[in-house]
Formats: structure tokens, C-alpha cells, sequence
């Protein structure tokens, strides 16, 4: 009776999971959904307490614990520190899936030792296999979260680190990995330590995967960890026998990969070509020399520009996050609203350091979200549109990889600002975005270079704006 | 009761790749922080190694110590995922909400 209803609550769980995501797919739903899987999540966490035989202490110690660190971080997080946040809670979710399953082999040990099964169990060489796994990915997801973490916090260089023979040191591991695994299935019980080398192993390979992945690649390994990171729970819920811990893994683990293509997409790369290329190591090549002159502009005159202009469309990067800019800029659109022109912001798939980075800035700093705009929808109204103001983007504009077969980013879609009537660039100086690629936009006859900070551009424009 | 296992695994992964692909990508922040949270269900397996009690000591600590890290992974992602979602407004609707 009991382990029925137990069971019952997690295809509650389960389906309140399905539906939550579900809802997340409309601004309108959204909050809602999170709220309806949280109650999944709840649910399935209060029918396991049920089980019987449970003792609560530690229970109770590692939930205190986790659910004050968790909630403090969450509550006093800035919205700029997002992606370092979700790196880091990636890595959590791996290591939590580790250690579910050293704990499973802790228990089990001595009896597959001594040659006993514990009653209930599936085959051995099942849940030797199944912890393994669970062990390699948690692993991964664990301290390549957290190397993620430390490029995007600024803790370690967030370029690109690579080394000779790096693919072979990979590849070296990943086949003692498959050896150890071999092993352990076969004789699970026997070496004690050769589990512990898995767990090094699998941490190694983790800190290898997201060093050579540096700045505006970082969607990429973010959203890859994140998938890691549900696939590590689901293969915890084969060593616990759990379809729950399956069904909401395999969801997470879908998203992420989901996730992954639209980013590899958005830059015309392939998984493979982001993951061992090291984009930007190579300082950039272009085919062709850029030349021309830049024209700075003042913010006197840009202000007669855009005072006349009838439509304006922003377009962030991460500069924006870096300058923290977003509550200007939402102040600036402001004001051109109410001087009768229409004012959109245009959002690349791939601006910022994670997938959706630019809007929950935007969102913070109030900017309504049908403001908000997708590259797709701009692109082909772009020509009509009288100012585009470039704010601390870089590579995502470039019309050299529209132009310039020859050059590093070649074929990435862009937001095709250099169509619009006239173009301003905020930016400190000319110097090349991430990938190391000249800009030639910079240069065109319709482009007007603002330089300086960011924030105090757009607060010198606003200053303008009241004073007359 | 493997085959089950594998069978449901694979049904989650399809429904997954239908249910994400739907998702715009202005809310990709919030879900991934959202599927973030969703991905502590492992705290399951965590309470279980914690809480059982003819488990050993060591595998129950090491229950513990994963049913820690599962708690932050579920409060803080759904913690910091409704944070932010509450930010995502229509305009018309004002500012409060």
C-alpha cells in the first residue's frame, strides 16, 4: 500500500515536471510553470521521506545545510552573475548524482564481497555499470562546472587554455576510463581503489573538457554541463531503480542538448569545432585587410540623431553586462518612446555568456518584453530602421562573416545593423572582439563610433535628452 | 524491470527534445536555471542513502553530503528561476506584479 502510493506520487512528480517545462515555452505561463514543478519537486521529495525505515538526522543536517546555502545565493545573486550561478549550480547536481552513487557502492561493497546480493537488487553487473556511469558523468559535470564557474567569475583567464597533445591526453584518459570501467564491472567488488581512480578520472576529464573553452563560447559548455548534469541524475535513477529520477534527467538532459545546438547553430559551428577548436587562440584571420577610417561621434551629436530618428533598435552584448549598463539603456529607450520613436532591442542567440543573457538583463532593468526581439525578426526590417545603436557587441554584428569567406567566423548569422540608416558603435576602443576578427563595421560610411564606457555614453546621450 | 528503465529513459528524452524546442529563446536563461533545479531530483537517491536506516555509516554520509548539494540545486535553482521570471513583464500590466 504504501510503496504503491509512494510510487503513484512520482508519476505525480513526473508529469507536474513535463507540465512545468511546458508552461515555460509562454512568457505568460512561465512563473506558473516554475511554481508547478517546484510542487513536483516537493511532492516527490515529501513521498520518498515516507518510505519506511527512514531515519531523518542526517536528513535533516544535509537539507539545513544545502537549503540555507541554496536560498541565500539565490536571493542575493545579481542578475550580471547569472551565468557563473548556473555553471555552479550545474556542478552541484553533478556531484550530488556522484555521491548517490559511491553511496550506493559504499552499501553494497561488503556484501558483493562476501558474495551475498541484497535482496530486491537487480544484477549486479547492472548497478556496478549503472554506478560507474553515474560516477563518470557527476564527475565530469562537477569540476568542469566548476572551471566554468572560475573563467566566468573572472576567478582564472576566461581565454581559451590549450597544450600540446591535448586531444591525445583526452583521448588517453577516456580510454583508461573505458579500462577502468571494464574492470569494475566485471569484479566490482575487488578493488576498492580502483573506484577512487575512476572518481580522479572522471574530475580530470571534466577540467579538460571546459579549459579550452574560453569567452563568447562559454553558451556553448554551459548549456552542454547543464544537459551533463540531468544525464548524471537519470543514470542515478538506474542505480536506484527510480523512473522519476529517469523521466525529469532525461527532460534536463534534452534541454541542454536542445540548448546546445541552438548556441552551436547560432554560430555556424559544430559541437565538435567549439569544443577542441579554441576559437581565438589563433588571434583571427581575415582574408581581407580592413581599412578605412572610423568616425567618432560625440554625444552632441548623436543626441541631433537621434532626437530626428523614428525608430531606434539596440543591440547589447556582453559589454552591456560587463559596463552594467542595462538600467540606462532602458532609461535612454525610454525617453526615445516618449520622443515618438519606436524602440526595439535585438538579441543574437549567442550575446552575453548564456543562452538568454541579454534578456534577463533587459527584464531586470524593466525593459517590456515585447521589446524585446529575436535576430530573425529584425534582420529583414532592419533597412527601415533609422538608428541601430551597438552596445558592447562585437562579433554578432560583424559583417564579415557575411562578407569574408576568408575569416574565422564566416557564415554566423548576425543581426545586419550595418544595414540600418545609420549605426552606432559604443565601445572603449577598436579593438577586435573575442574571436579575434577585425570589425569592419567599425568603418562603414554609415557607422559613427561612440567611444568610451559604455554606461557613461548612454548616461551623456540621456543628460542631453533632459537638458533640452 | 530493466528494459522498463531503458524504455521510459528514452520516452523522456524524445518528449524533452519535443518540450524544449518550443521553449523562445528570451526565457533560455530561466529555463536553464528552472531544468537546473528539476535536475536535483537526484536528491531522491540522495535521501534514500541518507535516511535508510540499515545503511552503513560512511554510505550515509556520503548521503548526507549529497542530499546537501541536491538541496541548494533544488532551493536556489527555483529560488533565482522565479526571481528572474517575475522580472519578465508586459508592459501593460505595470510595474508591480
Amino acid at each position: 500500500m504504501r510503496e504503491s502510493l509512494i510510487d503513484l506520487s512520482y508519476i505525480a512528480a513526473s508529469v507536474l515536471f513535463i507540465l512545468g517545462l511546458k508552461m515555460l515555452s509562454s512568457q505568460q505561463t512561465a512563473r506558473r510553470g516554475n511554481v508547478v514543478s517546484a510542487v513536483g519537486m516537493a511532492i516527490a521529495v515529501v513521498a520518498t521521506l515516507l518510505r519506511q525505515d527512514m531515519a531523518f538526522g542526517y536528513i535533516i543536517a544535509g537539507a539545513a545545510v544545502g537549503g540555507l546555502i541554496g536560498g541565500i545565493a539565490a536571493l542575493r545573486v545579481p542578475m550580471t552573475s547569472m551565468p557563473e550561478f548556473v555553471a555552479l549550480f550545474n556542478g552541484f547536481g553533478g556531484i550530488a548524482s556522484l555521491l548517490v552513487g559511491w553511496a550506493a557502492y559504499q552499501q553494497r561493497v561488503g556484501p558483493w564481497a562476501a558474495g551475498e546480493a541484497i535482496p530486491g537488487d537487480p544484477p549486479v553487473w547492472y548497478l556496478a555499470a549503472a554506478i560507474y556511469v553515474t560516477l563518470l558523468i557527476g564527475g565530469v559535470t562537477f569540476s568542469g562546472s566548476l572551471v566554468a564557474y572560475a573563467k566566468l567569475a573572472g576567478r582564472i583567464s576566461g581565454k581559451p587554455i590549450l597544450f600540446r597533445g591535448q586531444h591525445l591526453v583526452n583521448g588517453a584518459l577516456v580510454l583508461v576510463a573505458l579500462g577502468c570501467g571494464v574492470m569494475y564491472v566485471l569484479n566490482p567488488a575487488g578493488v576498492y581503489p580502483l573506484f577512487v581512480l575512476a572518481v580522479i578520472i572522471a574530475l580530470g576529464l571534466g577540467v579538460l573538457t571546459a579549459i579550452p573553452i574560453g569567452g563568447a563560447d562559454m553558451p556553448v559548455i554551459i548549456c552542454l554541463l547543464n544537459s551533463y548534469s540531468g544525464l548524471a541524475a537519470c543514470a542515478s535513477g538506474f542505480v536506484i531503480s527510480n523512473n522519476v529520477l529517469i523521466v525529469s534527467g532525461s527532460l534536463v538532459g534534452a534541454s541542454g542538448i536542445v540548448l546546445t545546438k541552438i548556441m552551436c547553430k547560432a554560430m555556424n559551428r559544430s559541437l565538435t569545432n567549439v569544443l577542441f577548436g579554441g576559437l581565438g587562440v589563433s588571434g583571427g584571420k581575415t582574408s581581407v585587410a580592413v581599412q578605412g577610417e572610423a568616425k567618432p561621434i560625440t554625444a552632441e551629436d548623436a543626441y541631433y540623431v537621434l532626437e530626428a530618428a523614428s525608430s531606434v533598435v539596440f543591440v547589447p552584448g556582453y559589454g552591456m553586462a560587463v559596463a552594467q549598463a542595462q538600467h540606462v539603456v532602458r532609461e535612454l529607450g525610454e525617453i526615445l518612446e516618449e520622443n515618438g520613436a519606436e524602440v526595439k532591442y535585438a538579441i543574437h542567440p549567442v550575446a552575453g555568456r548564456m543562452p538568454g543573457h541579454m534578456n534577463v538583463l533587459l527584464a531586470e532593468a524593466n525593459v517590456p518584453y515585447e521589446q524585446l526581439v529575436e535576430m530573425d525578426d529584425i534582420n529583414p526590417v532592419i533597412d527601415t530602421v533609422d538608428v541601430a545603436i551597438v552596445i558592447g557587441a562585437n562579433d554578432v554584428v560583424n559583417p564579415a562573416a557575411r562578407e569574408d569567406e576568408g575569416c574565422d567566423i564566416y557564415g554566423m548569422p548576425i543581426i545586419n545593423v550595418d544595414y540600418a540608416k545609420t549605426c552606432f558603435v559604443l565601445k572603449r576602443s577598436l579593438a577586435s572582439g573575442f574571436a579575434g576578427v577585425d570589425n569592419p563595421l567599425f568603418f562603414r560610411e554609415n557607422t559613427r563610433m561612440l567611444f568610451g564606457d559604455a554606461k557613461v555614453s548612454v548616461q551623456a546621450l540621456v543628460t542631453q535628452f533632459k537638458e533640452t | 524491470m530493466l528494459v522498463m528503465l531503458v524504455f521510459v529513459f528514452i520516452l523522456a528524452m524524445f518528449l524533452g527534445l519535443e518540450l524544449i524546442s518550443k521553449v523562445p529563446s528570451q526565457l533560455h536563461t530561466p529555463l536553464m536555471s528552472g531544468s537546473n533545479a528539476i535536475s536535483g531530483i537526484t536528491i531522491v537517491g540522495a535521501l534514500i542513502a541518507a535516511g535508510t536506516v540499515e545503511n552503513e555509516t560512511v554510505s550515509t554520509i556520503l548521503g548526507m553530503c549529497a542530499v546537501a548539494f541536491a538541496t541548494i540545486n533544488v532551493v536556489g535553482g527555483y529560488l533565482v528561476t522565479d526571481r528572474m521570471l517575475a522580472m519578465f513583464k508586459q508592459k501593460d500590466k505595470g510595474s508591480q506584479s
